[in-house]
């Protein structure tokens, strides 16, 4: 436990990742290198039995994601189990896999709402990013069903270097698809999107002209879709506050039942994970020694220590912090305040039209 | 970018999606939409509750009046705002 006197947050979201299992191979999946088995996946009943503990700490909602989640074949099961635990539950999927018959099942399931995930507002590139043929097609497919079922969509765009001249496009389409909500996230460099880094990463212009589009388009869409934008933290002044503090508001659940404070945790040197296999959810969150590594302020180093933001960003990324400074502890690299901002800089300089490492 | 005049007689409701809940551990009542959370104070706890898609926003203005003995253009002041701009961020209805 952190040795000032915060009192602990009540977590808010739960990510349950129900299995690393996917039909596409996107090259900027948030999923780990070394992928969980199948055999290795908890069961419905375990899952059920986190969704009631989650939902006892506080949990509100639980974001669905994998993976493919509809992957699982008991993914009805999983989504009833959710509803049973009080839980508002979140589909995010890739659309393939996710029939009409079997959307109408999740949603009398009790099934909130729906994310897909779109690659791009141009067929072929989108299925080329996708690494599958013909998965643009699906997700308009799937889109309809859900806004015919009266299920609120969301659709989630990861942006990068062979899209990023086409953000209006993709709002639009996300217009014309029935969306409530649109995601614009600039790819975060972990995980296979750190491998293929150079592949992804647009020009600081790029990037500050989809900004400005995104802030333009919000007021001439406003009250018909609400946009909301990951920055791309390479060209940023200041970190993001990852997970809006580790260990303050949300869990992440890897198919194999492990616990993280965030889905790149894993990639932290030292840190010591328990499982929902051996250990209550509760318990975990209060106890475990991942949880604990960085939650407050007090593991700080400078120039965090003294900043006046401490309370507001965290320090940034611990994972970015690790993989960029070598440092777990360190301020992020991306903080123009962090001596090691000017590596930032140069990495972002590293594009390559290179062909993808697809995730696999 | 402003909320739009909300009619008296539109019948606001929450859409599929959007669930008023309690939850102890969280302080109270909130509002669960899509990767959202909002905390509902007390003021929007009694309006987001009548709104069912049942009552019109003046049936509701009337019974906020009644039951809290207050000023009824103040009432309407608050009903509409908070209603109009839940509804720009899709989390009510205007059936």
């Amino acid at each position: 436990m952190s040795a000032d006197n915060t009192p602990l947050n009540a977590p808010l979201g739960l990510l349950a990742e129900l299995t690393h299992r996917c039909p596409l191979g996107c090259p900027y999946c948030s999923n780990p290198l070394a992928l969980d088995q199948r055999s290795d996946e908890l069961d419905t009943a375990s899952w059920a039995r986190v969704f009631r503990e989650a939902a006892g700490l506080g949990v509100l909602q639980v974001h669905l994601s994998g993976g493919e989640p509809a992957a699982r074949r008991d993914l009805e099961d999983i989504v009833k189990a959710a509803r049973d635990a009080g839980l508002y539950s979140n589909l995010i999927t890739s659309a393939v896999g996710v029939t009409a018959e079997r959307l109408s099942v999740l949603s009398d399931a009790g099934l909130d709402h729906v994310q897909i995930s779109i690659q791009d507002s141009e067929p072929q590139s989108a299925d080329h990013i996708a690494g599958y043929k013909g998965a643009f097609a699906r997700k308009n497919a799937l889109a309809a069903e859900v806004v015919k079922l009266g299920l609120p969509l969301t659709v989630n765009v990861v942006v990068h270097r062979a899209n990023i001249g086409r953000v209006e496009a993709m709002v639009d389409l996300a217009l014309a698809l029935g969306a409530g909500r649109v995601e614009i996230a600039h790819v975060q460099y972990y995980g296979w999107a750190l491998k293929n880094r150079a592949a992804l990463m647009p020009s600081r212009e790029q990037v500050e002209r989809a900004v400005g589009q995104v802030e333009a388009l919000r007021a001439k869409h406003y009250g018909r879709i609400v946009i909301d934008a990951v920055v791309p933290d390479y060209y940023a002044r200041f970190p993001k506050p990852c997970v809006g503090g580790w260990g303050r508001r949300s869990l992440n659940v890897t198919p194999a039942g492990k616990v993280l404070p965030c889905h790149a945790a894993e990639v932290i040197p030292g840190l010591e994970f328990w499982n929902v296999r051996q250990h209550s959810l509760g318990d975990i969150w209060r106890a475990s020694p991942a949880f604990n590594a960085f939650r407050g302020t007090d593991w700080m180093r400078q120039p965090c220590k003294s900043c006046a933001l401490k309370e507001k960003d965290f320090g940034g990324c611990r994972c970015q912090a690790f993989l960029l400074a070598g440092d777990a502890r360190a301020a992020d690299p991306v903080c123009h305040l962090s001596p090691h901002r000017a590596l930032v800089a140069e990495l972002a300089a590293v594009r390559e039209d290179a062909a993808y490492d697809y995730r696999k | 970018m402003q909320a739009g005049t909300i009619a008296s007689s539109a019948r606001p409701r929450l859409p599929r999606g959007v669930r008023l809940v309690h939850n102890e551990a969280q302080g109270g009542w909130v509002l669960l939409a899509p990767e959202r959370v909002f905390k509902a104070d007390a003021i929007a706890h009694e309006i987001l509750k009548r709104c069912t898609g049942e009552a019109t926003v003046e049936e509701i203005v009337d019974d906020l009046a009644k039951a809290f003995n207050a000023p009824r253009q103040r009432i309407h002041d608050d009903v509409t705002k908070l209603i109009g701009g839940l509804a720009d961020k899709k989390l009510l209805e205007l059936a």
